[in-house]
């Protein structure tokens, strides 16, 4: 019974953002003020049948409801209650119905944090996003409904959650992707919002840009919660395989990155104001695709969900309706929408012009790559190909070289024009200083010249002295160091933060692929094996036992230079009710280097097979993007976006765009 | 034409020729990068050169496997049930690899008509089919032994 109101929750959810998709835009048109008020009543309504369903969802794996098919074929009951919770993100359906869950989320939020706003933008904001989610909701109505029954015999127990997913990052990954994922539909809602009622001016930027920035910065954590959890669980030493699935979100995370800096060009000089508007179609219709890859079963990859052809091509239908739809409307209204072209060719203007057209091709590489194998199969009738890391590392690598030179000189230079003088003044012993460092440094510390190496340091010290000299210039003038730093605008640190953060996971990705080392061996007990500086010596395995597993548990002893360092324990699991074995690495992880073990198979003679690790460097990846998406969310607190009353002479920058608002910053 | 105008273009072209490039370029990289795919039945056949970097997919033949007992090397065949490959790898198998299921190797043919594999492949999840596996068993005429999409 309990799940039928879950059903019947997620049908009234659909009924209601019907309602919501056509009263208040319709309401807008007609200038119809009752009609467009009924925007946020309506929207918490869809957030609340949305929550209930899920939570119905939620209480039916709690309860060990086999009789829902969703939940027989994800849960058991000897799976731990945190695992039965959260295998409502486990699968295609429930996953499904999370990711609604999360769009009517941001709706909420939007309702909420949207005071500031003129209600008529407001109404068509909301009536957009509940668009997308008559297509969400009718999705699963209509192909993947998690509520279906097995009755009248449903199952005694349930197959168990995919062993692969039985873990912590599984609890934290797949929230912030989908929070990050779907709260670019946000900026798609301003994007055609803007142009439905032809407002694009600096407040609109300056409502937009939040919106972005916290997306893109939980779309960052969830990225990297992917990457991290992909290196420890998966067990193939890696950190990011280019797989077809984890491609789309890097996609869309380039898309808002260029989105993001197109934004404050948007905002602060009236200047990009159709290519915001395209990019933000583009980033979301990523996210579309995205979701198109990973639910159709079209490509192969370890994060495909079981295939159905209706749901592809229903996705695809949707996709091709929500891209077409706003592409042909951004064809007629873009003309209308003009910018700006007062900078001269050496301005911050065309430094953000340039990290927009690097990001983009950047995305379009990492597209092709990924769809290339579909085409391929489609053109040459069925030949089947894939497309190697090599292929993404010769584009993505150079041109994220390109990207970090730019991003030195971006900050330092000024909108509209900036004297080459200037650039030399600001930036000359800022290259001496990262050359010189940034060569002899590694020379020291390897006795060698290695290339790859001193080219990132160069890159890395180039952008850190860079925003080290330019906070220096910026607090000149002040009175101490301490009201100096405290002066810098938020957004200022946030920026910061962030391009900081990129060098760091940047820095890490290089050092650690290239000092990386592995050995695979085969030990008996009481064998050692050499790495490096390191000996992992192998003292058996013993039988340990989980809540709903059993493992083989090995001891690893490592030591340096003869002194015992630490013990490793990595297992080898067979997780009883799906009877599928995964493993579970030993991992020492430093900020300076990660020791990782996995275990592989035993052979008749009790020899183990195994391989080890020594990663130097690799956690800077992760802790990289902490302060990526720290950056992001900062800058989101940045008082100018705080509520303010929409105020007369907002209606005059409509007229005139390119003037700054200066007078309304509070 | 006026001065923005002209700006105008000038951005344009900039933008074309930025794209162009980097469009070149990415097909250039991709035609050395890209891996084909190829059935126990198309090698059999003789279609694939000796030492060409290649995926091979099929179902891991029932009682096949064998493994040193010194080396870390693995000996398997990789079958679509009217053909097989023979194929040796040194390194760590995944967790799904076993008799019975679908499995896809990259590599290269070595002179003798062993397959060396420098990757095993295997799904995360049982019940799922690698795409090529599942071509490869087709082109074979053969029914795939796993149901397809259960959950």
């Amino acid at each position: 019974m309990i799940p039928e109101l879950g059903n019947f929750a997620l049908i009234l959810a659909f009924c209601l953002s019907v309602l919501l998709g056509f009263i208040p835009m319709i309401g807008a048109a007609r200038n119809n003020v009752l009609w467009m008020s009924l925007a946020r009543p309506l929207t918490v309504g869809v957030f609340v049948f949305l929550s209930i369903s899920l939570f119905v969802l939620g209480y039916s794996f709690v309860a060990d409801d086999f009789s829902v098919q969703f939940v027989a074929s994800h849960s058991n009951t000897m799976l731990p209650i945190y695992y039965k919770i959260t295998a409502v993100w486990g699968g295609h359906e429930g996953s499904f119905l999370f990711w609604t869950w999360m769009l009517g989320g941001w709706m909420l939020a939007v309702c909420i944090f949207s005071k500031a706003m003129p209600d008529e933008f407001v109404a068509r904001v909301l009536a957009i996003m509940g668009l997308i989610c008559v297509g969400y909701t009718l999705f699963m109505l209509a192909t993947s409904n998690p509520f279906d029954r097995v009755l009248p015999f449903p199952p005694a127990d349930g197959a168990d959650l995919n062993a692969a997913l039985q873990d912590f990052a599984f609890i934290i990954h797949p929230p912030s992707l989908y929070m990050g994922y779907v709260g670019f539909s946000v900026v798609f809602a301003f994007a055609i919002a803007a142009l439905i009622s032809g407002r694009l001016d600096a407040a609109w930027a300056r409502w937009c840009r939040p919106w972005a920035n916290a997306a893109w910065a939980i779309l960052t954590l969830g990225l990297s919660l992917g990457s991290w959890w992909a290196y420890y669980e998966l067990g193939w030493g890696g950190w990011w395989a280019w797989d077809p699935v984890e491609n789309p979100p890097l996609i869309t995370w380039l898309l808002g990155a260029a989105m993001i800096h197109s934004l404050a060009a948007t905002e602060k000089r009236g200047v990009f104001k159709s290519w915001t508007v395209l990019l933000a179609i583009m980033a979301f219709a990523s996210s579309l695709l995205g979701t198109f890859i990973t639910r159709s079963g079209l490509l192969t990859s370890v994060h495909a969900f079981a295939t159905d052809p209706t749901r592809g091509v229903y996705i695809l239908g949707f996709l091709a309706l929500i891209i077409g739809g706003s592409l042909i409307l951004y064809a007629v209204r873009a003309p209308q929408l003009k910018s700006e072209f007062g900078f001269g060719s050496f301005s911050r203007e065309v430094f953000l012009l340039a990290n927009n057209l690097i990001l983009v091709v950047a995305s379009a590489a990492i597209l092709l790559g990924t769809l290339y194998p579909m085409v391929y199969q489609a053109m040459s009738g069925g030949d089947l190909i894939s497309v190697g890391p090599p292929f993404f590392n010769t584009i993505f690598v150079p041109l994220m070289g390109i990207l970090v030179v730019l991003m030195a000189i971006g900050p330092i230079s000024r909108w509209k024009r900036t004297s080459f003088a200037h650039l030399r003044a600001q930036l000359g012993k800022v290259a001496i200083a990262a050359v010189s460092l940034g060569v002899v440094i590694p020379v020291l510390l390897t006795m060698d010249v290695p290339f790859g190496t001193i080219g990132t340091a160069v890159l890395a010290l180039w952008v850190i002295f860079s925003m080290a000299s330019d906070i220096k210039t910026k607090i000149a003038n002040k009175s101490s160091v301490v009201s100096g730093l405290r002066s810098l605008p938020v957004s200022y640190w946030g920026m910061t933060l962030a391009h900081f953060g990129f060098v760091m996971t940047m820095a890490g990705a290089c050092l650690t692929s290239i000092y990386s080392i592995e050995r695979s061996v085969l030990l008996q007990a009481g064998q050692s094996a050499e790495l490096g500086r390191y000996t992992f010596r192998f003292e058996g395995t013993r039988y340990v036992e989980g809540p709903n597993f059993i493992a083989d548990e090995a001891t690893i002893v490592v030591s340096r230079g003869g002194e015992f360092y630490k013990n490793l324990y990595p297992q080898k699991r067979l997780y009883v009710a799906s009877g599928t074995p995964t493993s579970q690495m030993g991992i020492d992880g430093r900020f300076l280097r990660d020791l990782f073990t996995t275990l592989g198979d035993q052979r008749e003679n009790g020899a183990w097979s195994m391989t080890v690790y020594v990663k130097p460097f690799v956690r800077w990846i992760w802790i990289g993007t902490i302060f990526i998406a720290f950056g992001g969310i900062l800058a989101v607190t940045d008082k100018r976006y705080r509520q303010f009353k929409v105020k007369q002479s907002e209606k005059v920058a409509r007229d005139n765009p390119g003037t700054t608002l200066a007078g309304e910053i509070v | 034409m006026k001065p923005h105008r002209r700006k105008k273009l000038g951005i344009i072209l900039f933008i074309a020729a930025g794209l162009g490039t980097a469009i070149g370029l990415s097909l250039y990289a991709l035609s050395n990068n890209i891996d084909l795919f190829f059935t126990p039945t198309q090698v059999a056949a003789g279609e694939v050169t000796p030492g060409q970097r290649i995926r091979v997919g099929g179902m891991v033949k029932e009682g096949s496997v064998s493994h040193s007992q010194e080396e870390l090397e693995v000996s398997f065949i990789a079958t679509d049930y009217n053909n097989d490959v023979h194929i040796l790898y040194a390194g760590i198998l995944p967790d799904l690899f076993r008799e019975g299921q679908g499995i896809v190797a990259e590599g290269a043919m070595r002179v003798d008509g062993i397959f060396q594999a420098s990757r095993v492949l295997a799904k995360h999840d049982e019940n799922y089919m690698s795409v090529e596996v599942k071509a490869a068993l087709d082109a074979a005429g053969q029914v795939p032994g796993m149901p397809q999409g259960a959950n």
